[in-house]
């Protein structure tokens, strides 16, 4: 336990893992070692995958794992699952889609559930990413849970956004407009061996000709069918272009101080919370104050300014 | 800190039926656990491998094609070769009674037949969890 920062700059599997394992369980023990690793991330290219459940994620991440281990670069790979809200479980299946890939030593798969975080990640993945990185591995993948509409904090983490989308959404395209439309640097339509594709591209081929308008860079629209491995070529071409266009750019500035100030305030955000609801108490003082509440002694703004007073003193 | 127990679930060998297992992983997860569910025909190296990246507290096997000799007990020595003796090792599916000493004996601390209350399992983990 020492000197788990040390062997996770080494790249030892059972240390990555344990760190992690730390990290997401808020072990203070974790946040030395973290402290430890920072000096040595920021090497990897962290690319976020999202898109709706079923549209072929996992199996993106695979074919694209392969063809970065035939160039001999290391891969890193966070899926992330749906915590449930009633029992704190969570079934992580998306490993299943990887096994492949399980004995490949330069290749490490951690399946996270969100644990309550609502946006597509989980609260531990910046962390996560940091020692991923420090542990050595060239490519990140950063997989979120099959989203909606709203759940875009990927983009906080990820160098490059892939949307993944599938033919015969239809009119449901036109919903996901707002929001995770928002935030693609490329568009993929899996699946492209079904009906409806041509639509579905030409769809958002549009939307890109609307929102790139006065853009230096077009959002490029691929198409592939990831089981059968193909397209998977040209997208992974098109992903090293966006990090060229980056580094030519004051984008990828940009976009990684998006993510310290993304990894900054949920740090802060944890450790306020923890403070709050770890401590027992606080934990019976807020059980009192519900009761007060309840009785109308007190009211719920004057309540919590109680014991934010309590904190801040 | 807020520490969730995780469980690997997993098909080792050749037999392609993954109910039990399957209902066993949505059991688990009712209970609070995470559960890391890695589908069909995996080798002992792949369980062991994935075991090590997903750091899990449990080990779960389901067999039900009579392997379960060769097969559990692979898992549960290459764990311990992997310094990962904290790791409780259960195993489920269709095992004859006189089997069942021999696979304790070879560290598979639990085995669970056909119409063993999902209850049950959840309560044995949650006593014998180790970590």
């Amino acid at each position: 336990m020492k000197d788990i920062a040390k062997k996770v700059l080494q790249g030892d599997p059972r240390s990555i893992a344990r760190l992690i394992t730390l990290s997401e369980n808020n072990d203070p023990k974790a946040i030395d070692a973290m402290k430890k690793i920072h000096p040595h991330t920021g090497k990897a290219h962290v690319i976020g995958i999202t898109g709706v459940m079923g549209s072929g994620k996992s199996t993106l991440i695979y074919e694209l794992t392969r063809i970065y281990r035939e160039k001999g670069k290391k891969v890193g790979i966070i899926a992330i699952d749906p915590t449930s809200p009633f029992s704190g479980g969570a079934l992580l299946g998306d490993r299943v889609r990887m096994t492949q890939l399980g004995m490949d030593e330069d290749v490490f798969i951690r399946s996270m559930g969100t644990r309550g975080m609502l946006g597509g990640l989980t609260s531990a993945v910046y962390d996560v990413v940091e020692i991923l990185d420090a542990s050595g591995k060239d490519i990140i993948f950063v997989e979120t849970v099959g989203v909606g509409q709203a759940e875009v904090d990927v983009i906080k983490i990820a160098d490059t956004t892939l949307v993944i989308i599938v033919p015969g959404l239809g009119d449901s395209i036109q919903t996901l407009k707002a929001g995770v439309m928002e935030i693609a640097d490329m568009y993929v339509v899996n699946k492209a061996d079904r009906d409806g594709v041509d639509q579905a591209v030409a769809e958002i081929e549009s939307l890109v000709d609307i929102t790139c308008a006065n853009k230096d860079r077009k959002t490029p629209v691929l198409t592939t069918v990831a089981k059968k491995g193909e397209g998977i070529k040209e997208l992974s071409d098109e992903i090293e272009e966006h990090l060229k266009y980056l580094e030519k750019t004051k984008e990828f500035e940009k976009q990684r101080r998006l993510r310290y100030e993304a990894e900054l305030i949920e740090i802060i955000r944890k450790r306020l919370m923890n403070l709050i609801f770890d401590e027992s108490t606080f934990k019976e003082k807020i059980e009192d104050l519900i009761d007060k509440i309840r009785k109308k002694e007190i009211d719920p703004h004057s309540a919590a300014e109680e014991i934010l007073g309590k904190i801040l003193k | 800190m807020n520490k969730k127990i995780r469980v690997l679930i997993a098909k080792p060998g050749l037999d392609g039926h993954d109910r039990g297992a399957k209902v066993v992983a949505r059991a688990l997860r009712d209970s609070g656990m995470e559960v890391i569910y890695t589908g069909l025909h995996q080798t002992a190296d792949m369980i062991v491998e994935a075991a090590i990246q997903e750091d899990v507290d449990v080990v779960g096997l389901s067999l039900l094609s009579g392997a379960h000799m060769t097969l559990f007990v692979d898992v549960a020595r290459l764990l311990k070769k992997n310094d990962m003796e904290d790791v409780l090792v259960l195993g489920g599916g269709i095992i004859p009674e006189e089997d069942i000493p021999k696979l304790r004996k070879e560290g598979i601390a639990g085995v669970f037949g056909p119409g063993t209350p999902c209850e049950e399992i959840v309560s044995f983990i949650k006593k014998n969890v180790k970590r």
